[in-house]
């Protein structure tokens, strides 16, 4: 049988660790990488008596996620205990929502790897607070635990069982890190544990719309892995299928090393968490002017940046995804775009920044919005290229040298020499000596070799060290010379 | 020694004389810790006595006297803290084996007040473990005697402060309430007991029983010391999101003398429905007195349900709450740990062997009652009855201003007569459990004694942030009965020095 017989049912789970300054319950601080145990207080470390309060701003960002996603706002919400017994669960139950999530239903929108444009609808995404992280040293029969990470804001996103291969998997978490990153709302980087996902798969025969038994895969650290992963799954449990057996409801995790999902506990030692309503945290209205202020703060978000580059500002698909899938680059090139006289040169500022200024801020491990280099200035350097006063070669050192000092553009083309030859009368000599001196290659150009004249701007350029302006060396030589093979 | 002695003295003219310098901190210090030694034997009111700290406390004290500094509303006030109220500076124990030399690193909210009060903390009280139970008999270190009888009980779960007011040790002491443990013993020891409105008073600090039903309050001997110790507890905490956000009103100042023209609801299963007749017998006479004085009593006939469902929805709303505050104790980060075999078994151990049996018994109720397939009909329903209880009260408290009746069904009664008996022992919280679900202030003041000399206490239910009403009227009543506490400290002293002897 082949494996289109079966269609494969896929939904993720996302944990992201909320951007705030300090906890969702405590004002301990919420950083990456302290000393263990040092951001930690009475309250999240479980100490008697030691009583939540809700950090206004993980609300605000938790509604900020919510409305990027496209999700509806609870009018009211409230928070519920989940019980379950961990050393790295200082009170035994951990703060989530149940009942009343703050954002219900929404939906995200990517284009899958077949180029169709999907919709993956959101069922919900709930603030809850982080465990503690425990470690087990090597060789060591006693575990540790760091509460550093214990009370940390949480976003769990969960999506309908919408997606239907590894692939789209991968692409619907791209877009919904690129979404989150432009809303501000957490750094989403995996690596640092700050955007965490599980898995859930099933297949069944194509066509069906019943869904088949589901499986669960923790331990995913990268989108690759959550594809990878995925696909291996959906092989075991077709084969599983195909062997005349069923799938087991169970919760699998993956090894990396080996390739492959193993059982971590089964459906039957699954825990009952006994939700009920925190009667610490009573349940509160979000009004709808707060709602709605967080809305109109909200920012453009990627997909309507994007089409808005292509339609009005004429750049290419390609460079606006590059422009788009990053927030600082796209509100840098905004910036480019607001000092921009009018019916200036757009496209060659987008070509700037996704060529030069990217580059730079790569090169130097730093955000765009790091560079000293501003939009103001990039947008006066490209008005110099299109001007004809430097080459787009000059271009790239004035765009470096700029980001290294506080020179204006024309300070700095001043300083280095970059400005070109425009002047036909000043070239018109070095093109003259040019002819006289290849007249081998003025030979090949006459007799039809359309690249011969390349050789000869190439002579013109090295004769004037690269401050010719080539399309005018260009013109001289052809208007000498007369046309390829006239 | 000359004059009364100052424990005998009440808050107020203690505070007044330590302000005018009459009477040194110090003084009133010794004499405390005098009584702790002479009671202690008897009553066993204490976990904790904090000597050294008292003492440096009224030093600084009275320091702040020379100064001319001195302030404070309960200034140079001895008062004793129930032991599931965390102080820094004392261990806090909850009356547990499980938080056995548990010191916390932050003071509740209230004890943060008491010290900007001017107060010193004497010692830490006995309670029934984690305030379950309505005897102290709970408490995992040992029980606490009825002053006016040490072969009874002194109520609970805060029977400890109860005693130590009734045996005129303190003249205030914080007590917590949950479903009647302020009141119950109150009325048991012959002291006033007053619960105030939920959210009245920060719980931050108070080491949680029940969420939803836990409430700090004070004992005193006499309703304007309990007024003014209400007032200096009250007052909104922005780190308790249950913390009401209103300031409440100086209680002291407006304590009425006068009943008259004041509707006061009686239900007859409050009062003629007690089957003890020597306590029927001291509420019928309380109501009387209040008439006479020109209360209009209004017989409330449609509230039967309240101590019908009082019980049940008490314990099931209680224990599931309990379920997971007490799931924290665990032996990973504080308190002693009993090791086993791998991580399950040491939970189960350190639980198994910390945890006294009515907590586990709590524990166990309050986790089915939870479990899914079992949360519709038990937990949930009981929420859903709760709100039935606050509006059947709400629909009451438009007829009438404040409600009268018992505290507790019986007087103190021997120890260890209902230890093996929890249902008899949840009995003892009919009457004060159904103000306990609607967040209710409630008092217990002393209306008497029965034949057999153990004291009877008044109950006065107002609704939500009556507490200024609730209290004016204790006060009142108070005035009538001609009783400023029923103190029974001479007994117990007499008894302590008739053995020095």
């Amino acid at each position: 049988m082949s494996g289109a017989a079966y269609e494969s049912v896929i939904g993720l789970e996302v944990h992201v660790q909320l951007a705030t300054r300090t906890k969702l319950f405590c004002g301990c601080l919420n950083v990456y990488g302290a000393d263990a145990n040092t951001n930690v207080c009475s309250v999240c470390t479980g100490q008697p008596g030691a009583l939540p309060v809700l950090n206004g701003f993980a609300l605000e960002l938790a509604v900020r996620a919510g409305l990027a996603l496209g999700c509806a706002i609870a009018s009211r919400t409230k928070f519920d205990r989940k019980n379950y017994f961990y050393p790295d669960l200082p009170k035994g139950y951990q703060i989530s929502q149940l009942e009343r999530p703050v954002n219900g239903e929404g939906s995200l929108r990517f284009v899958n790897e077949a180029g169709e444009e999907r919709v993956v609808r959101i069922a919900r995404a709930h603030l809850e607070e982080d465990a503690g992280k425990t470690m087990h040293p090597d060789g060591d029969r006693s575990s540790l635990v760091d509460l550093n990470r214990a009370g940390i804001p949480l976003l769990e996103i969960v999506s309908a069982p919408d997606l239907r291969t590894p692939q789209e998997a991968y692409r619907y978490l791209t877009e919904l890190k690129r979404r989150l990153r432009y809303a501000r709302v957490s750094e989403c980087d995996m690596e640092k544990g700050s955007l965490r996902c599980d898995a859930n798969v099933s297949i069944r025969p194509a066509g069906a719309t019943e869904l088949g038994t589901r499986t669960e895969i923790k331990n995913l650290n990268s989108f690759r892995n959550v594809e990878r992963a995925l696909a291996h799954e959906i092989e075991r449990q077709t084969a599983v299928v195909e062997e005349g057996g069923s799938v087991v409801q169970e919760t699998r995790t993956w090894r990396e090393d080996e390739e492959r999902t193993e059982t971590l506990r089964s459906k039957e030692e699954a825990e009952d968490y006994r939700y009920f309503p925190d009667p610490d945290l009573p349940e509160f209205e979000l009004e709808e002017e707060r709602v709605d202020a967080i809305r109109a703060a909200l920012p453009e978000m990627p997909d309507v940046k994007r089409a808005r580059y292509v339609g009005s500002l004429g750049i290419p698909e390609a460079t606006a995804d590059v422009l788009t899938a990053d927030r600082d680059a796209a509100e840098w090139f905004d910036a480019c775009v607001a000092a921009l006289p009018d019916g200036g040169d757009a496209k060659g500022v987008a070509n700037a920044v996704t060529g030069v200024v990217l580059a730079l801020a790569n090169d130097q491990g730093v955000s765009i919005a790091d560079l000293r280099l501003t939009p103001e200035r990039l947008v006066e350097v490209v008005g110099l290229v299109d001007d004809g006063t430097i080459s787009r070669q000059a271009a790239r050192k004035v765009i470096a040298e700029l980001d290294a000092g506080d020179e204006a553009p024309a300070e700095v083309v001043e300083r280095l020499g970059l400005a070109q030859v425009s002047d036909e009368d000043a070239l018109g000599a070095t093109v003259d000596e040019v002819i006289a001196a290849q007249e081998k290659v003025v030979e090949d150009y006459r007799g039809g070799n359309e690249n011969a004249l390349n050789a000869l701007v190439g002579g013109v350029m090295k004769a004037t060290k690269g401050k010719a302006n080539p399309q005018l060396a260009r013109e001289l030589l052809i208007r000498r010379l007369g046309g390829a093979g006239g | 020694m000359s004059g009364p002695s100052p424990a005998f003295r009440s808050a107020v003219a203690l505070r007044d004389d330590a302000l005018a310098g009459k009477l040194r901190v110090a003084e009133i210090v010794e004499e405390t810790l005098a009584r702790v030694a002479r009671t202690e034997p008897t009553i066993d009111a204490f976990l904790h006595v904090d000597a050294d700290g008292a003492r440096a406390r009224a030093e600084e004290l009275d320091r702040r006297v020379a100064a001319g500094e001195a302030s404070g509303r309960l200034f140079g006030v001895p008062i004793a803290v129930k032991d599931n109220i965390c102080t820094r500076s004392m261990p806090t124990t909850c009356g547990s084996r499980m938080l056995e030399g548990y010191l916390p690193p932050y003071d509740a909210h209230v004890v943060e007040r008491l010290l900007a009060e001017g107060a010193v903390l004497i010692g830490k009280t006995n309670c029934d473990e984690f305030g379950m139970g309505s005897s102290t008999e709970n408490s995992a270190f040992k029980p606490t005697r009825n002053p006016h009888d040490p072969t009874r009980v002194p109520g609970g779960s805060s029977g400890g402060s109860a005693a130590a007011v009734a045996a005129g040790v303190v003249p205030l002491a914080l007590g917590t309430d949950t479903g009647g443990s302020i009141r119950q013993p109150a009325s048991l020891c012959g002291v006033v007991g007053f619960k105030p409105t939920y959210g009245a008073v920060s719980r931050r600090g108070l080491v949680a029983f029940a969420s939803s039903l836990d409430q700090i309050g004070p004992f005193g001997a006499s309703v304007l010391d309990v007024a003014h110790l209400a007032s200096a507890l009250a007052g909104h905490d922005p780190h308790d999101s249950t913390s009401a956000a209103f300031e409440p009103p100086d209680y002291a100042s407006l304590l009425s003398r006068s009943v008259d023209g004041l509707r006061l609801g009686v239900h007859e299963d409050f009062l003629e429905k007690i089957k003890d007749a020597g306590v029927k017998e001291r509420l019928r006479a309380a109501v009387r007195q209040l008439r006479d004085a020109g209360a209009r009593i209004v017989r409330l006939d449609d509230l039967d349900f309240l101590t019908r469902v009082g019980i049940p929805t008490y314990y099931l709303v209680a224990t599931a709450e309990a379920s997971a505050n007490l799931a924290r104790y665990d032996g990973m980060r504080y308190g002693p740990r009993e090791e086993a075999a791998d991580l399950a078994a040491t939970y189960a151990r350190t639980r198994g062997a910390r945890f006294g049996d009515e907590v586990r018994r709590r524990i166990l109720l309050g986790t089915f009652a939870l479990r899914a397939g079992h949360k519709d009909a038990y937990y949930e329903r009981a929420c859903k009855v709760r709100r039935l209880v606050q509006r059947a009260f709400a629909a009451a408290f438009e007829r009438v201003d404040l409600m009268i009746g018992g505290t507790s069904p019986v007087a103190a009664f021997p120890l260890g007569r209902n230890v093996t008996d929890p249902v008899t022992m949840y009995r003892c919280d009919a009457l004060t459990v159904p103000a306990s679900l609607a967040g209710l202030p409630a008092a217990s003041v002393p209306c008497g004694r029965t034949a057999e000399g153990l004291p009877v206490g008044l109950q006065i239910l107002g609704p939500p942030r009556a507490d200024a009403e609730v209290l004016s009227c204790a006060s009142a009543f108070e005035q009538l009965s001609g009783r400023f506490g029923d103190l029974a400290p001479l007994a117990v002293e007499a008894a302590a020095e008739g053995d020095d002897a």
